[in-house]
């Protein structure tokens, strides 16, 4: 229990401290995250819109393997991204593995299918009469696109925060892709994780604490925009 | 303006619309009447361009729109309210605007049109809250604005006052006349409600089992109903069946449950009929020599009185023929009205509504 006190103790002070190394790994938490849920969302919210919206073939299939995938394990993402990335892989010419670009590639195939899930969740569940008057107003064919998205925006910005926090959270992808390379690829996670089997667990505090405060300034600004 | 030929629509091998044909004319309000489920908002999911026939056209202003695609402009000059009020999650302003905003009109014209509209529903102020948030009656007037504001030539209501309390429906039907009246807006309405169909429509047609089966003049339609259905549908529980047995002094006699009515029949002698006759229509007194120029004068016994508000409705036993009477309460409470009292009928020949004793073919 005082191991426990004194190291969230340590914790705080490291951050007031400003320490460069911690302040270092949280930019790069920061740009990865970011990048791979922007890139997420705009594949995913087209994505569930076109399905949500065409009739086709196989439809009711292919929303339970999106659905099957929010489930998908980091380190297979992982390791499916390290084998096309690698050099030999059919992304080889990117050089991407063990860089910041590969850890935003993996990431955002991770949170592709929870997003683009929770999209056709949301747009499902917009009422038929909605539907109806949008049709009878006479939109047009984007128009009608652009009015159920903004109907469903608070359960699609729910999607995206879902995105957010599985991408913020996970280690297996980056780890596997990102390598955790000092001051190039390592990030909160990676980090925790490294230090902790180090025994350096007031570190490990400090970047949880960092991981924890980040996701909740995420979710106070959604919050507040929600309430608006 | 509207031709309805001959429309049928499936469902899965349901078939829910089994050919209605009807033409509903620039400016006039013509509301569909009949009970639930029986295809009413079909027809008009049909009419608002929501949905397709299997077969049947429809032609406005003589071109055919049973098969527009998405992106056809006629489709603007509709525009549709449903049952249940739409709230958008946005504030009234943007819920009224999403018309025009879909035309393209600018800011200030929106801004103009909207304002006016919140101004007719009575909502002047209402711009900025959140529509989600507005009573049930708030969301109709929304709605109904939402559609009006866009100009329509053809507004379709399907039951638009089916949930709501009446002060709320008066609001919505003073609505639908100011903008039938003063726009010359052609309005399409569906109702379960006898009396809004007569407050409102200048035609009405009476749809059952997935047709008209009546269709004129909404005085036609309420006092000579075609077929026992249309009969009770529109309230006249009075609906028996007889023989003409003879001719008398240019009426026909016809025999009812051993009891003989006279009726302006054109029926020949030998005919079987079934009559209807309004309760309201037959004159109920306890003294025996009452002056009456009613042609029929039936002696009989209260059955039963079944309270309906400030009306009554006694059931009278007059031999074996039994006959609904409608009478104030205050009637009640004078006659000191209950069963087994004795009582006079009488009501006039004119009053008494003959129909073809087959029910349910289309008149």
């Amino acid at each position: 229990m005082n191991d426990l006190l004194t190291g969230v103790q340590t914790a705080f002070e490291l951050i007031l401290a400003a320490d460069p190394e911690v302040i270092t790994i949280t930019l790069t938490t920061l740009r990865i995250t970011f990048s791979s849920v922007l890139i997420g969302t705009l594949i995913s919210i087209p994505l569930g819109a076109a399905i949500t919206f065409r009739e086709f073939r196989g439809k009711k299939t292919l929303i339970s393997i999106i659905q099957t995938l929010y489930a998908l394990p980091t380190v297979i993402v992982g390791l499916l991204c390290y084998m096309v990335l690698s050099r030999s892989g059919p992304l080889g010419d990117l050089k991407w593995l063990f860089t910041p670009n590969g850890m935003i590639f993996g990431q955002t195939i991770l949170i592709i299918p929870i997003m683009a899930g929770l999209t056709i969740a949301a747009l499902q569940a917009i009422d038929p009469i909605i539907t109806d008057t949008i049709r009878s107003l006479g939109a047009t064919r984007l128009q009608f696109l652009k009015s159920h998205l903004r109907e469903a925006r608070f359960a699609i910005m729910a999607a995206v925060i879902v995105g957010f926090s599985r991408a913020i959270s996970e280690v297996g992808t980056a780890i596997m892709i990102g390598g955790n390379i000092k001051g190039h690829t390592r990030v909160l996670t990676t980090a925790i994780s490294l230090q902790t089997s180090m025994g350096n667990f007031n570190l490990s505090l400090a970047l949880g604490i960092i991981l924890l405060a980040i996701a909740l300034i995420i979710n106070l600004i959604m919050g507040f925009v929600q309430n608006r | 303006m509207i031709d309805i030929q001959d429309i049928v629509k499936e469902f899965d091998g349901n078939i829910v619309l089994t050919g209605v044909t009807e033409t509903i004319q620039r400016g006039e309000i013509f509301a569909i009447i009949g009970p639930s489920g029986q295809g009413k908002t079909t027809l008009l999911r049909i009419l608002g361009l929501l949905l397709k026939p299997t077969s049947g056209r429809i032609l406005f202003e003589e071109k055919s729109i049973t098969h527009l695609s998405d992106s056809d402009p006629v489709r603007r000059r509709f525009g549709m309210v449903f049952q249940s009020p739409v709230a958008f999650k946005d504030s009234v302003y943007h819920n009224i605007a999403l018309g025009l905003r879909y035309r393209g009109f600018s800011k200030e014209a929106i801004r103009e049109k909207v304002l006016q509209k919140l101004d007719e529903i009575g909502l002047t102020g209402y711009e900025n809250r959140k529509a989600t948030t507005l009573s049930g009656g708030e969301k109709q007037r929304v709605s109904l604005a939402r559609v009006m504001v866009t100009g329509p030539d053809v507004l379709i209501l399907d039951e638009p006052t089916a949930n709501l309390d009446p002060v709320s429906t008066e609001v919505i039907e003073d609505l639908i006349r100011h903008y039938n009246k003063n726009l010359g807006t052609t309005v399409i309405l569906s109702t379960h409600d006898l009396m809004q169909g007569q407050r409102l429509a200048d035609r009405v047609a009476v749809m059952m089992n997935g047709r008209f089966i009546q269709s004129g003049p909404i005085f036609d339609v309420f006092t000579r109903p075609c077929s026992e259905d249309v009969a009770k549908f529109i309230g006249i529980s009075n609906v028996l069946s007889g023989k003409i047995i003879r001719k008398e002094e240019g009426m026909s006699v016809i025999l009812v449950d051993g009891t003989e009515i006279h009726a302006l029949a054109e029926d020949p002698v030998g005919t079987q009929v079934k009559i209807a006759i309004r309760p309201e229509e037959i004159t109920l007194h306890t003294g025996p020599d009452r002056l009456s120029s009613a042609r029929n004068i039936l002696f009989g016994i209260v059955e039963a009185v079944r309270p309906f508000g400030i009306i009554s409705l006694i059931s009278v036993k007059s031999g074996d023929l039994v006959l609904s009477v409608q009478v104030t309460w205050q009637s009640i409470k004078e006659l000191d009205l209950k069963p087994g009292v004795q009582v006079t009928l009488s009501f006039k020949a004119p009053s008494v509504h003959i129909m073809p004793d087959e029910n349910s073919h289309a008149c």
